[in-house]
C-alpha cells in the first residue's frame, strides 16, 4: 500500500473495471443510456515475495474480477500494475505474464478437461512454455510436479473423472506451478471442497509457499480460512478495498463497520458463544447505481449524514491499517470474541 | 427432550436394483421434540438430504426402490398413509426449505400468488382473505413493503428475499415441523446470518420443531439445540450440541472439528483427515469410517458398532470410544 517503489513483487495501482451490460432490443429504440456495473473501483494494493494475502468480501463485491484482472483475464480500463517495480501492461506479452502469475479457480471439476489425461494436462503447460527439450525432461518434471502437490506419479494415465475433488484441486495447482510462477492467485480454492478435504489443501498451499517462497493471493468468503492462511488482509465491498491490515490486527481491532459485520456475521464452531442479534442487516446495494458517499452508507449502523454525500478515501493509520471509512473512531470498542447473549 | 414430534426408527432407503443398488441412508434413527431444533451435519453425500426427503416423500426425478423403516409423525405412521393423504401433511403439518432459493420458486408467477396458492388449497380462505394473510407473512420474515412485494416476480429478489419467502409459504400453514435442507449454503454469510436468526426467531413463535440440515459446523453450532453427525449414511454421533462441541467422542467428529481453522487463535498447522468419503456403491465393511481412522482397530473392518449412549442424551457409534480421547 505504500507508495514508495518497495522490495514488493506486484504493485496494484488504482485499479478499474467496468463491464458494459448488454442492450435489450427495447434500450436500442428507447435510446436508453447505456448500463455500467463498477467491478473493481480505484483498487491499489500490493503484494511482498512470499507474501499470503486473503481477500475477502461477499459475492459480487469484486474480489474474483480481480483476480483475472491481475492474471490478464480480463482487461482493466485503468491502473497500473508494477511487477517488482517495472510497469506490465495489458499488451505485455501474454506469455511472460503467464510464467509469473497463475491461477487456481473454485472449481476443479470445470478447470480440467474431461477428455485429457492428468498428465497430458500437466505436459501440455510445459509444452506451450517451451520448459523442457525433450519428451523425458518432461516427463520426469510432469512426475515432479505430481508429487510436490502429494500424488502419486501413476496417478497421470488417469482422467480427472477417476479422481476425487481435492486430487482434482492439487492437479489445478500442479499445472498452475508448472510454469513455476512468483505469484499464484488462488480464487475460492476450497469452497467446493468438503471440510474434511479443506484442510489438506490450506496446509498444501502452505507448504509451497515455504518451499517455492511463492507469493500467494487468497480469493475467499470464509473468513476463518482466511485467517488462517494469510498474512494480510484485505476486505472488498462493491468493487472497493474498505480496509486492510495485517490479520491480528484486523480481527483484534477491525475499524471499518463492515468489517466488523462480516467478523460478527461468521457462524462460529462454538455453541457456547450465540448471539440473537443480526451482525448487519439489509443487503448489497446494485453494483449498477452505487450509492454516491461511502458504498456501505445504504447499511450502516453508525451510518451519519456526511457519510451518504461524501466518498470516503482509504487512509492509512498506525502499523500498516488502511480504511475506508469518515468516521472509523465510532466502531472502537469492538470485542471479537465476546459476541454472546 | 419435550415430546417428541417426529420418530425416525431405522430408516433405510435404496436406490436402484440389484445387483447396481445404492443404500444411501442405512439405518438412521432420531426423534425431533417439539420446539427443538435438530441439525443433521455431514459432507457431501453422506445421506443427510434423502433422510429429509424421505420424511416427506418427495424426491424429484429420482425416486429410490425401496425405503424401509418407520417414520412416526404425531403419533401417526406416515409408510400408512395413501399418497391422497399425504398431500394433506405435506404442506399442512411438515414443510420444507430447499437449498437453492433461486430455482425452487415459480418464475413465472408473482411472488403473491405463490404464497397465497398454498392458503387457498390448505386452509381454504378467499382471495381475499389469503392476500392480507400473505401480507403478514410477508411481513413476518423481514420483507419490507410486503403490499408492493406481492406483485413482483421472484427476479425481482435478491437470494436472501427469495429465501425468506421460501420460509413465508412454508410457515403459511403454521406447520408442525420444519424441514430446512441446506438453507443458507447459497447465501452471502451477512444474508446467512440474518436467515439463521430468522429462523430461530420464528422457532421461538409458533413453537415448531425444525430439522435443520447442513454441512457447516458453525452454524450447527449457533442454530441447533440437538445434533447428529452423519457419514456415509449413518449416524456417527448425536448429542446436544454443547455437549458435541465440548466432548466429541467419535473419532470422525473429532476430526472434523479438528480440520476447522480455529475460531479466536491462530493454530500451527490444520489436521486434514486423509482420504476421502467413500463410495456408497461400494462402501466399507465394518464401521464405515475406518479406512480413514487413526484408532482402528481388527473389529472395526469387520462388525458394524452400533449407537450406545455414552452419557445422558449422547450417543456415539465405535467400539474405541472409551479407550481413545
Amino acid at each position: 500500500m505504500t507508495m514508495d517503489p518497495p522490495q514488493g513483487l506486484l504493485a496494484i495501482r488504482h485499479l478499474s473495471k467496468t463491464f458494459t451490460l448488454p442492450r435489450s432490443t427495447r434500450d436500442v429504440v428507447t435510446a436508453a443510456p447505456l448500463r455500467r456495473l463498477h467491478a473493481l473501483r480505484d483498487v491499489s494494493l500490493e503484494i511482498a515475495p512470499g507474501e499470503i494475502l486473503g481477500i475477502v468480501g461477499e459475492s459480487g463485491c469484486g474480489k474474483t474480477t480481480f483476480g483475472r484482472c491481475l492474471a490478464g483475464l480480463e482487461r482493466p480500463e485503468a491502473g497500473e500494475l508494477l511487477w517488482r517495480g517495472q510497469p506490465m501492461l495489458h499488451t505485455d506479452n501474454r506469455a511472460r505474464r503467464a510464467r509469473r502469475i497463475q491461477m487456481v479457480f473454485q472449481d476443479p471439476y470445470a478447470a480440467l478437461n474431461p477428455g485429457m489425461s492428468l498428465g497430458t494436462m500437466l505436459d501440455e503447460a510445459l509444452l506451450v512454455h517451451g520448459i523442457g527439450t525433450s519428451a523425458a525432461e518432461r516427463r520426469d518434471r510432469v512426475n515432479a510436479l505430481l508429487e510436490m502437490v502429494g500424488l502419486t506419479p501413476n496417478l497421470k494415465d488417469r482422467l480427472p473423472h477417476a479422481i476425487s475433488g481435492g486430487q482434482r484441486q492439487r492437479v489445478c495447482i500442479a499445472r498452475a506451478l508448472a510454469v513455476e510462477p512468483e505469484l499464484l492467485i488462488a480464487d475460492e480454492p476450497v469452497s467446493a471442497l468438503d471440510a474434511s478435504v479443506q484442510a489438506q489443501i490450506i496446509n498444501l498451499l502452505e507448504d509451497l509457499r515455504t518451499k517455492l517462497n511463492l507469493a500467494l493471493i487468497f480469493i475467499a468468503h470464509d473468513l476463518n480460512v482466511v485467517r488462517h492462511i494469510s498474512d494480510r488482509i484485505a476486505v472488498m465491498y462493491l468493487g472497493e478495498v474498505v480496509e486492510t491490515a495485517p490479520t491480528e490486527m484486523l480481527f483484534a481491532r477491525p475499524e471499518h463497520p463492515y468489517t466488523r459485520g462480516l467478523l460478527k456475521a461468521i457462524p462460529q464452531p462454538d455453541p457456547t458463544k450465540r448471539t440473537r442479534v443480526p451482525s448487519i442487516e439489509g443487503e448489497m446495494p446494485d453494483p449498477l447505481n452505487p450509492p454516491a458517499g461511502c458504498a456501505l452508507s445504504t447499511r450502516c449502523p453508525l451510518v451519519l449524514p456526511d457519510c451518504r454525500a461524501r466518498h470516503p478515501s482509504l487512509v492509512m493509520g498506525e502499523d500498516d491499517h488502511f480504511v475506508r471509512c469518515l468516521n472509523p473512531a465510532a466502531s472502537t470498542g469492538f470485542v471479537f470474541t465476546s459476541s454472546s447473549d | 427432550m419435550s415430546q417428541p414430534i417426529i420418530k425416525v426408527d431405522e430408516l433405510r432407503v435404496t436406490f436402484g436394483h440389484t445387483p447396481e443398488a445404492v443404500t444411501v441412508v442405512d439405518g438412521v434413527s432420531f426423534e425431533i421434540g417439539q420446539g427443538e431444533v435438530f441439525g443433521l451435519v455431514g459432507e457431501s453425500g453422506s445421506g443427510k438430504s434423502v433422510t429429509c426427503r424421505s420424511l416427506i416423500q418427495l424426491f424429484g426425478g429420482a425416486r429410490p426402490s425401496s425405503v424401509t423403516g418407520r417414520i412416526l409423525f404425531d403419533g401417526q405412521d406416515l409408510a400408512q398413509l395413501s399418497p391422497a393423504d399425504f398431500v394433506r401433511i405435506r404442506g399442512t403439518s411438515i414443510a420444507m426449505i430447499f437449498q437453492d432459493p433461486m430455482t425452487a420458486l415459480n418464475p413465472t408467477m408473482r411472488i403473491g400468488d405463490q404464497i397465497q396458492e398454498t392458503l387457498c388449497r390448505h386452509d381454504g380462505l378467499t382471495p381475499r382473505q389469503a392476500r392480507l394473510r400473505a401480507i403478514d407473512l410477508l411481513k413476518a420474515v423481514g420483507v419490507t413493503a410486503p403490499e408492493r412485494r406481492l406483485d413482483s416476480y421472484p427476479h425481482e429478489f435478491s437470494g436472501g428475499m427469495r429465501q425468506r419467502v421460501l420460509i413465508a409459504i412454508a410457515l403459511a400453514c403454521r406447520p408442525k415441523l420444519l424441514i430446512a435442507d441446506e438453507p443458507t449454503t447459497a447465501l452471502d454469510v451477512t444474508v446467512q446470518d440474518q436467515i439463521l436468526k430468522l429462523i430461530l426467531r420464528l422457532r421461538d413463535e409458533t413453537g415448531m420443531a425444525v430439522l435443520f440440515v447442513t454441512h457447516d459446523l458453525g452454524v450447527v453450532a449457533q442454530t441447533c439445540d440437538r445434533v447428529g453427525v452423519m457419514y456415509a449414511g449413518r449416524i456417527m454421533e448425536m448429542a446436544d450440541t454443547t455437549q458435541l462441541f465440548a466432548n466429541p467422542s467419535h473419532p470422525y467428529t473429532r476430526a472434523l472439528l479438528r480440520a476447522l481453522p480455529a475460531h479466536g487463535k491462530r493454530s500451527g498447522r490444520l489436521e486434514p483427515i486423509g482420504g476421502a468419503p467413500p463410495s456408497l456403491a461400494d462402501p466399507p465393511t465394518g464401521c464405515r469410517f475406518h479406512p480413514r481412522c487413526r484408532n482402528a482397530v481388527v473389529d472395526c473392518t469387520t462388525v458394524r458398532p452400533p449407537l450406545v449412549t455414552v452419557a445422558p442424551g449422547h450417543s456415539g457409534a465405535c467400539f474405541r470410544m472409551g479407550d481413545v480421547s
